[in-house]
């Protein structure tokens, strides 16, 4: 396994912003990241009674379409993600996985009734996609709520963090995870 | 730090692994069941610092289990998770004890904060109850009152030993204070923001000492109705100070060595092993060494303990203390009796100074308080004070040179209100030399 990430837009969505969202995540990983469509039948993890898609479910087939050169992919998507008990989820990832999608439904300033801002949308998902990937990576949330890592249940939450791990995030990540401390 | 620990219980497979990898992302500890029964089990890897609980699950649903839990633990933590349709169950929930109840599917914000909220309730209960404790233990507690060359050398001793974690034995007759200087190590030593628990292994019969030590598991015994903590387990983090350990019976002996080589241990009737982080201090009034050489007490066990020791001083060798002692418990009654502090004849001090005072310190207090309570007047006079340390007194005995002449000093010093050169004129010597002697006796003269 590399430590190449795949950024792979889902079946027709395919933002003008999608390069700039690569370089971004190039940037706060320091890894080499790859952009590519991809194309899953959504229609399998449809929730018709919530109208929502089942992140677990998409994140498994994620996974299944993992190139063999990637260490990590990142399925990105403008549906609407959910796990079981929640109402709704930005994105999932496997804890110490190679997987993780996003959902930048709710990141569009106008799902909120605001103007729409592309700028603001790309930001929020530069930080859900590193975000996802940092659990990936094996950390966990972060108490510094600037840090990329810090839990976010709000988009607004998104807009105060940074797109960047934190120094005890970056420390956590240069150490091997049996070393790794405990927090919460 | 130590990650919290969390068991989801709902019989829904998906719900189970949604909330668990939510969890982990979050840095919890995560345990699953999928209902009551298998929670129940799932308790006896270790406690839990919450729990979220489905309400309608099969064999055993949310309210059962919740009423399970409150007898195993009445202080555990619950969420509970709830379909729309069954909020009035919810509120049942809540009225048995559960800290609050979400609805599926829940907001992950709500869902986010009410789990920090829970466990920043439990964080503060459990704050409470340690400084409820630290509260009591500082205003149950007495300073330490003597200025004399032997208490000094006990004072030395704790400073030295109070910063390390080595076991000590504080040696002493009945009544010297042991007590209160295993409450000085204790206050002097980095663990003194967490409790000290102490248990008087001569004061309890042997079939309770082992359930007052290492707890008991809800049955373990007639009338274990609830699981209860021991002192091993309370004393985590702080010090656990056993008074009389002499006197511990040969059993618990071996019980004891086993906990103090290894820091864990199993609550009565349980199978879990449970951790406790303490450092102990021991005190008795009985040999030790002959104990071991009887075959009394195990000598594994004393070496265990006895890596270092003090030995208190009894109160007749360290008469130049009976008048700061004095004046301390005086002091101490005048306010909790709500009288004005009195002072004593010399009569009366003489009387103190000329006892054996086999009950040391403790018969001391008692018998000040005595005299505060009949004596009448602003004075307290010999005939105020107890019967038995009249009689005693008159009877010839040794004493140093040294002892009357600091209990004469202190006492011209009291009667000239603490003015040296008036008391140097009275004693015949010069305020340099009386400076001396105050000092080498450690007297107080203001």
């Amino acid at each position: 396994m590399t430590d190449e990430i795949l950024l792979a837009f889902l079946n027709d969505f395919r933002p003008s912003w999608s390069e700039d969202l690569r370089r971004r995540v190039g940037a706060a990983t320091d890894r080499f990241v790859r952009a590519d469509s991809l194309q899953v039948d959504l229609r399998r993890f449809h929730a018709p009674e919530r109208e929502q898609y089942h992140a677990t479910l998409l994140l498994a087939e994620m996974l299944r379409h993992r190139p063999a050169g990637a260490g990590h992919i990142v399925g990105i998507t403008e549906v609407d993600l959910f796990i079981p008990v929640l109402t709704f989820v930005f994105g999932q990832a496997q804890l110490g996985g190679a997987g993780a999608v996003v959902s930048v439904m709710r990141l569009h300033a106008d799902y909120y009734g605001l103007p729409a801002n592309e700028g603001l949308l790309l930001d929020r998902a530069v930080k859900e996609v590193v975000h996802e990937l940092g659990h990936g990576f094996g950390l966990v949330h972060c108490p510094d709520y600037s840090c990329v890592m810090s839990s976010s249940t709000y988009v607004e939450d998104v807009d105060l963090k940074a797109e960047r791990y934190c120094r005890d995030c970056l420390d956590l990540l240069a150490h091997p995870p049996e070393t790794r401390a405990n927090r919460i | 730090m130590k990650k919290p620990r969390i068991m989801i219980v709902d019989d829904e497979q998906s719900v189970r692994s949604s909330l668990r990898e939510w969890f982990l992302e979050d840095g919890f500890e995560v345990e699953t069941a999928e209902d009551g029964l298998d929670a129940l089990k799932k308790l006896d890897s270790g406690p839990f610092d919450l729990m979220i609980v489905d309400l309608k699950m099969p064999r055993m649903d949310g309210i059962t289990l919740q009423r399970r839990l409150h007898e195993v633990d009445p202080g555990g933590t619950i969420i509970i998770l709830t379909a729309f349709a069954a909020v009035d169950t919810a509120v049942e929930a809540l009225k048995l004890g559960a800290f609050d109840y979400v609805t599926k599917p829940v907001d992950p914000d709500e869902l986010s904060h009410t789990v920090r909220r829970a466990l920043e309730q439990k964080r503060l209960t459990e704050e409470n109850v340690r400084l409820r404790e630290k509260v009591s233990e500082l205003s149950s507690s007495s300073p330490i009152i003597g200025g004399s060359p032997a208490m000094g050398h006990v004072m030395d001793l704790v400073g030295t030993v109070a910063e390390t974690e080595a076991s000590v034995v504080i040696r002493g007759e009945s009544g010297t204070g042991k007590e209160l200087i295993a409450r000085a190590i204790h206050a002097a030593s980095p663990r003194r923001f967490f409790p000290i628990v102490a248990v008087n292994c001569g004061a309890i019969p042997e079939t309770l000492l082992e359930s007052e030590l290492f707890g008991h598991e809800k049955g373990a015994f007639t009338g274990a109705h609830y699981r209860r903590k021991g002192k091993i387990e309370l004393a985590n983090g702080g010090t656990l100070f056993l008074d009389e350990i002499g006197e511990i019976p040969p059993k618990m002996q071996v019980d004891l060595l086993r906990v103090l080589e290894s820091h864990r241990f199993t609550r009565l009737g349980g199978t879990q092993e449970i951790e406790s982080d303490f450092r102990l201090v021991c005190a008795t009034n009985r040999d030790l060494e002959a104990l071991v050489k009887n075959e009394a007490f195990r000598e594994d066990l004393y070496y265990r303990i006895n890596v270092f020791s003090i030995d208190l001083p009894p109160l007749r060798d360290r008469l130049e203390d009976i008048p700061l002692l004095t004046e301390h418990f005086v002091d101490k009654y005048s306010r909790s009796m709500g009288k004005p502090p009195k002072l004593m004849t010399e009569e009366a001090v003489e009387l103190l100074q000329s006892y054996d005072w086999p009950g040391n310190v403790r018969e001391l207090e008692n018998a000040i308080e005595r005299a505060m309570v009949v004596g009448q007047g602003n004075r307290i006079r010999s005939e105020d004070l107890p019967l038995r340390v009249e009689q005693d007194a008159v009877r010839p005995r040794e004493r140093s040179l040294d002892a009357l002449e600091s209990a004469h000093i202190a006492r011209v010093l009291r009667e000239e209100s603490g003015n040296v050169s008036q008391a140097a004129r009275v004693l015949g010597i010069d305020r340099g030399t009386l400076y001396n002697k105050i000092k080498k006796y450690g007297i107080q003269s203001g």
